[in-house]
């Protein structure tokens, strides 16, 4: 390895990256559309859900119960229906996603029989949503039937002993708002390190076949290693800036909290940059068109970590098998590591599996990668 | 002394050979000439002298160095210019200069005494920072030239540096080739084009791949069967089509001003053709020898293998 070669390399490549407008558009655009995109874009938060109330008595006590949903945050009442007839329709049509009905005697069966049944209709074509919906009902009529047996207890003259022998008292750890952005955003950084690393490596070996620079490139004593690191070393450099843009976005634009140590942060998206400018490198030897090798870099990069990488969807959810590809997703650890060094602020010590997952997948890409590419025209 | 040594040199693409049979040596100080049409195997040639194609068959030295044991220190010694222009267009002149330097590992110091005469001689100095990609065909393959001999390599592969250049680029571009060879850079050289085919101290003919005849210009010259005339006719292409198959015509080539005939004896034979050509109502001076030019040589020793 000699470092004036080297250094040429890596120039060259430097100066052709400021001057491909497809790489700088990669290079700075990218990261900022797929953080907006993705931040604002998926929400797995349930708020402002559009309800409809059929009230089939209208009473004081069936009034009671809809201000309980009209206070809360979660439910929006789009619709009041008077028939079944529309309730349904309301729900055919999407313009609402749960429809609560009062029966007629809803106030007569309490008095009589101390329990009556409200009825909870959901659209359950997106079933996550549904269950979310349904939880969030129970609870607001849980908390009118609460203060309904305070109310009418206080009313009998008795004390109001513990009304509930056993309650949870919960607390909610490292992301305390429920807020799924903190829990996705982390992910996005992940995705936005991939995306840009391999499409820009995938691009740099092409490049020079396609325009017909290899042919000279390989007639000189420059050898396959310096190649390699020369023109991967701008694009770390890239890849490092744009996890600082994606930190500070994620931390002062969508205010999600930054308890871990930059260092940390650092050092494992250098590992994991390694990794995906290696995978992009393969790519871009394998294939001589640039746009082949793009697309191809897309697609291994963009796929898994959107989809098996636990950014959004959790794996330990995924069944058996699918678990035992994610395994080979090297985007499912880096995201490991981000979500704890953002929400948890781990150190490496907390890290060490993930870390060493990523270390040993930079080792093996690197080592073919330095292989991959012969100094022949063939 | 011999610097370039070539044995039974063979290349196959799918079964089929791009070139065989490659033979020759070159010494110290010579511009050797790789020469035929389109597809003889030239390119072929030239990238396995280069050490970036692996021949099947045969064997490459150049200066004491088998190319196929060790093509990475052949290397050091040589450049090599492939047909397409191999230089970075998103790169200025300057910025091509210095990569190149930088990869044989120039010095600072060096590339900047190197690079002020080279871009002289060339007649570049005004372009150093414009992009390679906004330079015209000649300059890019001046340019070309330039980051070839940034490190004074002792063998310079040059493959069709002048196919598609201006005659006034291709003017300085030999006389650049010229004056390297009085320094001592021995240069090999493809062509397709004849009249920079006899500028070279010796040639190689090469078609279909193979490698025919081998020698100075003048010795390949003085191999011509027969001997050979020129007609001089405004009605040049039924001038041609008259003496077609006539006896003793061994060859027919157009010119711009007539036809050039090589004839088996030139004394015997013109009075017949002249006869031929006033009874086809075609009237002709009488022909006049004419010097033979590597092409008429080329058309003259392939047919002459042919029959």
């Amino acid at each position: 390895m000699r470092p004036l070669r080297l250094k040429a390399i890596a120039v060259k490549e430097a100066l052709q990256i400021l001057r491909d407008p497809i790489s700088l558009v990669i290079a700075l655009l990218m990261p900022f559309m797929q953080m907006i995109l993705l931040g604002y874009g998926i929400n797995l938060d349930v708020r402002n859900l559009p309800t409809c109330v059929f009230d089939r008595e209208a009473s004081q006590d069936s009034q009671a119960l809809l201000k309980h949903f009209q206070a809360s945050p979660y439910f929006r009442i789009v619709e009041t229906p008077s028939t079944y007839r529309d309730v349904i329709r309301a729900l055919d049509g999407g313009a609402c996603r749960l429809a609560i009905v009062i029966p007629p005697d809803f106030s007569q069966r309490i008095a009589d029989s101390g329990g009556s049944a409200v009825q909870a209709l959901t659209d359950a074509s997106d079933d996550n949503t549904a269950n979310i919906a349904i939880g969030y009902a129970q609870a607001v009529v849980g908390a009118y039937a609460a203060e309904a047996t305070a109310g009418a207890a206080a009313r009998a003259g008795l004390s109001t002993g513990p009304l509930q022998p056993v309650a949870v008292q919960s607390r909610v750890w490292f992301n305390e708002d429920l807020e799924s952005r903190n829990f996705i955003i982390p992910g996005v950084v992940a995705l936005v390190m991939a995306l840009v690393g391999a499409q820009l490596a995938s691009l740099t070996v092409s490049r020079e076949w396609e325009r017909g620079t290899m042919e000279l490139l390989v007639s000189t004593p420059v050898t396959p290693m310096e190649l390699m690191l020369g023109k991967l070393a701008p694009y770390f450099l890239v890849g490092l800036l744009d996890a600082a843009f994606c930190l500070c976005f994620a931390v002062f634009w969508f205010k999600v909290p930054f308890r871990g140590d930059l260092l940390v942060l650092f050092l494992t998206t250098s590992l994991f940059l390694v990794v995906v400018l290696g995978i992009g490198y393969l790519i871009s030897v394998a294939i001589r068109s640039q746009l082949g090798a793009s697309q191809i870099g897309l697609l291994v990069t963009m796929l898994p970590t959107v989809l098996l990488s636990g950014m959004a969807f959790p794996i330990d959810q995924m069944p058996k098998a699918v678990q035992l590809v994610c395994t080979f997703v090297p985007a499912r650890y880096y995201i490991a590591i981000l979500k704890a060094v953002f929400l948890k602020g781990s150190g490496l010590l907390e890290l060490w599996r993930p870390v060493a997952a990523l270390l040993a997948y930079a080792a093996v890409i690197g080592f073919f990668a330095a292989r991959a590419f012969k100094k022949r025209l063939e | 002394m011999t610097v370039v040594s070539v044995h039974g040199l063979g290349k196959s693409f799918a079964g089929i050979a791009a070139a065989d049979g490659m033979d020759f040596d070159v010494e110290n100080g010579e511009i050797f000439g790789l020469v035929g049409p389109d597809g003889a195997g030239k390119t072929t040639v030239m990238r396995m002298l280069a050490g970036v194609m692996r021949p099947d068959r045969g064997s490459i030295v150049i200066d004491g160095i088998d190319v196929l044991a060790d093509p990475e220190a052949a290397k050091q010694h040589l450049s090599y210019m492939p047909q397409r222009f191999g230089l970075y267009e998103d790169l200025t002149v300057d910025e091509n200069i210095r990569f190149y330097a930088d990869l044989f590992e120039v010095s600072r110091k060096l590339r900047a005494e190197r690079t002020g005469p080279l871009l002289a001689a060339s007649n570049m100095e005004p372009f150093r920072a414009r992009l390679a990609g906004q330079l015209s065909g000649g300059m890019k393959q001046k340019l070309g030239l330039i980051c070839a001999l940034i490190h004074t390599p002792r063998i310079l592969l040059l493959d069709e540096p002048t196919t598609g250049v201006d005659p006034v680029s291709r003017r300085d571009f030999w006389r650049i080739l010229y004056g390297l060879r009085e320094q001592g850079v021995t240069i090999l050289i493809s062509t397709a084009y004849l009249d920079e085919a006899e500028r070279c101290t010796r040639l190689a003919l090469l078609h279909h791949g193979r490698q025919r005849y081998c020698d100075t210009p003048e010795r390949l010259k003085a191999m011509m069967p027969g001997t050979l005339v020129s007609f001089t006719s405004r009605q040049a292409r039924a001038v041609r089509d008259a003496l077609e198959g006539q006896p003793g015509v061994l060859g027919l080539l157009l010119y711009g001003d007539g036809v050039r005939a090589l004839l088996d004896d030139a004394a015997k034979r013109v009075p017949g053709l002249m006869a031929r050509l006033a009874s086809a109502g075609l009237d002709s001076e009488p022909p006049r020898p004419a010097e033979p030019g590597i092409e008429d040589l080329f058309v003259a020793l392939l047919k002459d293998e042919e029959s």
